[in-house]
């Protein structure tokens, strides 16, 4: 086991160092920098005063220099805790970000939790009741929330929000809490703005975690055992819970790798149609005025994000399941 | 009178009373088959697949509207009642005119009523009633709006057009006074090629690069697995979004257009060059792949002559799979205005007007463009599903 946890963490390694290679790469694609644009913008009202200040800012952020130097200063200035200046709020990035990375963690993990609590019943029930009703009834719908793009399941049910409960819902908490410290009132009213994103990012997981389930629950129902089982009287629910069910678990754990980019993925979207105070909106308006650092930084914490998560569900897969480790070792 | 076969002994067929058949021996009867069964044994494993899929009823209605819809993609233009860029600055914001059959009774054949036209001066909102006084008769096979097909030929043909002095704005009008529903017609050129061509690439890719991965294995499959440990980590919507946000502004529509696809091409691959791996590492050690390698035969050779064949129907039932996750990301992205943009027409471009929440609670049939990406994107669930079934040959 212990051995596997150390094999598993040095992987980790080299993996956050490419992506930040192509995090790096992505944001340099754009011909040109930001500093370029506002020059150019500067020339034409013909102010020169701020041109000084830019051309310091070209030389401290190494702008001038070969695309492998700049990679490797990022890259180090990053491990340091030095995530860049933003070019557009004129703060160094770190300064920017502020709780909008909690916030973020905040939205992905309850959504999880969400996903978990609502697709466990549902994919029980439509196992054990295959093909009746209430089973096709809930795959259609299952089938529905993959499809319906989520930004506009957020538009829609903001307004209904609005209509029926009156709820104004627009971002994560009410407006006296932006930017002051941490409290108890701050968080209640995180929570209750909370549930909006967390249905809407939800839904489409949601419905592919309740077809994992069921479809790992029925091969496992078909089993030997469960024959067995039944032949020799354990009571229908007591058979389903003691053995199937405990099998039929592990892509509630499996699956976070596939879930969570899925999740961070959706989070982006539903913050900027929802004015989410978390990470999407800023990482759409930095891509949107090249303002390369801070999307770098955004991009590069959503991938750490997914890359601590997948590596915590497998370090709990293993715990969970011995067959895991032994197939980790076989395979190389 | 049966003959018993040589026994004439009447003592002899007392002493045995088993029923023996006079018909003549043949050895090969056991094994002869039925018509029916010969039509299965001999049938190509692609008619196998047919045949199992026409048990799915789903994944054939599935199939039978996504063929229509490629098909009226065929000839959006003239499906569409108007030219989707024409506008009718009376119509601003029109909501959508029902067609009916009956009028006072009588039957006059598909026609919409009139729209008339009021500016709430109080509120400032376009408000309109439905005239039932005149009666706005719907023309088939006419000639309409011009416009040019597939942007090449210039054409007026229409399959349905308004009345001459009506309107038929089946789903309403949008802030300028377009037509929704012929820029969902049209539109739907896009978005359902978009999934299409992406799917295109990303199946090139995941075939190339999957396959050179489980037939070498060893360090080639080492570095392959990385890219795709990596690749797979990434949040795909930041990464589509920034790469689309780098697509220069100069770029004309069509070369945004080929450059979202090839965005959502080239990040899709992974799965697919995982499964692809992980079934060459089986076959490649086959009889059948050894006798070609005997033979001479070049890598590239026996990849795609011998070992891809053998699980094709698989690959594209999985392939089709993934299309609907590359129409929705087009629909994201356009949605963020980072995708496509206007004059290019797609599902996401239109679903943009939407964004606010004036949209809903004022216009809502701006959202219809939402149903045929829903439709569409279950169809194809649901075809792959079906697919996959007739595909996997011990079900």
């Amino acid at each position: 086991m212990f051995r596997y946890l150390i094999h598993r963490l040095l992987i980790m390694i080299p993996t956050l160092i490419a992506i930040s290679f192509i995090v790096f790469v992505v944001i340099e694609l754009p011909p040109g920098d930001f500093l370029t644009t506002q020059i150019e913008e500067l020339r034409e009202i013909g102010e020169a005063a701020d041109l000084r200040k830019i051309e310091e800012l070209r030389k401290e952020y190494g702008l001038d220099q070969p695309f492998m130097v700049r990679y490797v200063g990022w890259a180090i200035g990053f491990l340091q805790g030095d995530l860049g200046y933003s070019f557009e709020y004129e703060q160094p990035v770190s300064a920017v970000v502020g709780d909008r990375l909690w916030l973020t963690f905040i939205v992905s993990f309850t959504t999880i939790v969400f996903t978990w609590i609502v697709a466990f019943p549902i994919g029980v029930y439509s196992a054990t009741h295959q093909y009746s009703w209430g089973d096709h009834g809930l795959t259609f719908i299952g089938f529905l929330g993959l499809a319906t793009p989520n930004f506009l399941l957020a538009l829609v049910m903001v307004y209904f929000a609005n209509v029926w409960f009156g709820t104004e819902i627009g971002g994560l908490m009410d407006d006296r809490f932006l930017g002051k410290p941490w409290s108890w009132a701050k968080l209640m009213s995180v929570l209750e703005h909370l549930w909006i994103p967390v249905v809407v990012i939800g839904t489409s997981g949601t419905a592919a975690m309740i077809r994992r389930l069921r479809a790992n629950l029925l091969d496992e129902l078909q089993k030997q055992y469960v024959v067995t089982g039944r032949a020799k009287g354990l009571p229908p629910f007591k058979l389903l819970v003691k053995y199937p069910l405990r099998m039929s678990l592990n892509p509630f754990i499996a699956d976070i790798g596939d879930l969570l980019p899925q999740v961070i993925s959706g989070a982006v979207i539903v913050s900027v149609v929802l004015n989410l105070p978390t990470t999407g909106k800023m990482l759409y308006e930095a891509l949107l005025s090249q303002d390369m650092y801070l999307a770098g930084s955004f991009l590069m914490f959503l991938a750490m994000l997914t890359v601590l998560g997948v590596l915590l569900s497998d370090f709990a897969l293993a715990a969970l399941d011995p067959r895991i480790r032994l197939s980790g070792k076989a395979t190389k | 009178m049966t003959d018993t076969g040589g026994t004439p002994d009447p003592n002899r067929k007392a002493a045995n009373p088993r029923y023996i058949s006079s018909a003549p021996f043949d050895p090969q009867s056991v094994e002869a088959l039925t018509p029916e069964q010969e039509r299965y044994y001999l049938a190509s494993q692609w008619k196998l697949m047919w045949w199992k899929l026409t048990r799915h009823k789903v994944a054939l209605i599935a199939g039978a509207f996504l063929l229509a819809q490629y098909l009226v993609v065929l000839i959006a233009e003239m499906v569409a009642p108007y030219n989707m860029s024409e506008r009718h600055t009376d119509h601003i914001y029109a909501p959508p005119q029902a067609v009916r059959v009956f009028h006072d009774g009588k039957f006059v054949g598909p026609f919409v009523y009139g729209l008339k036209y009021n500016l709430n001066q109080e509120t400032l909102r376009r408000e309109y009633t439905v005239d039932t006084t005149k009666v706005h008769r719907i023309r088939f096979f006419c000639s309409g709006d011009k416009y040019e097909f597939w942007g090449l030929i210039p054409m007026s043909f229409h399959l349905v057009c308004p009345d001459k002095g009506g309107t038929f704005f089946l789903l309403g009008t949008d802030r300028m006074g377009r037509d929704m529903f012929s820029r969902i017609t049209v539109g739907a050129r896009i978005s359902l090629t978009i999934g299409f061509f992406g799917v295109l690439i990303s199946f090139i890719l995941g075939i190339v690069i999957g396959g050179l991965a489980g037939y070498y294995g060893g360090w080639v499959d080492n570095i392959v697995q990385r890219i795709i440990e990596v690749m797979r980590s990434f949040p795909v919507l930041p990464l589509w979004m920034a790469l689309s946000a780098a697509l220069p502004v100069t770029w004309s529509p069509l070369l945004v257009y080929f450059g979202i696809t090839l965005i959502l091409g080239l990040l899709d691959w992974t799965g697919l060059a995982r499964a692809v791996r992980s079934k060459l590492f089986s076959l490649r050690e086959e009889d059948f792949a050894t006798a070609a390698q005997l033979m001479g035969a070049k890598p590239a050779r026996i990849i795609g002559r011998h070992l891809l064949p053998s699980f094709m129907s698989h690959l594209i039932a999985s392939a089709t799979l993934s299309i609907p996750a590359m129409i929705l990301g087009e629909t994201a992205l356009s949605f963020l205005g980072l995708g496509l943009r206007p004059p290019i027409t797609s599902w996401g471009v239109l679903l943009s007007e939407a964004q606010n929440i004036n949209a809903v609670a004022l216009y809502p049939w701006l959202m219809l463009p939402v149903v045929p990406v829903v439709l569409t994107v279950l169809a194809f669930n649901f075809l792959g599903d079906g697919l996959r079934d007739a595909a996997d040959p011990y079900k």
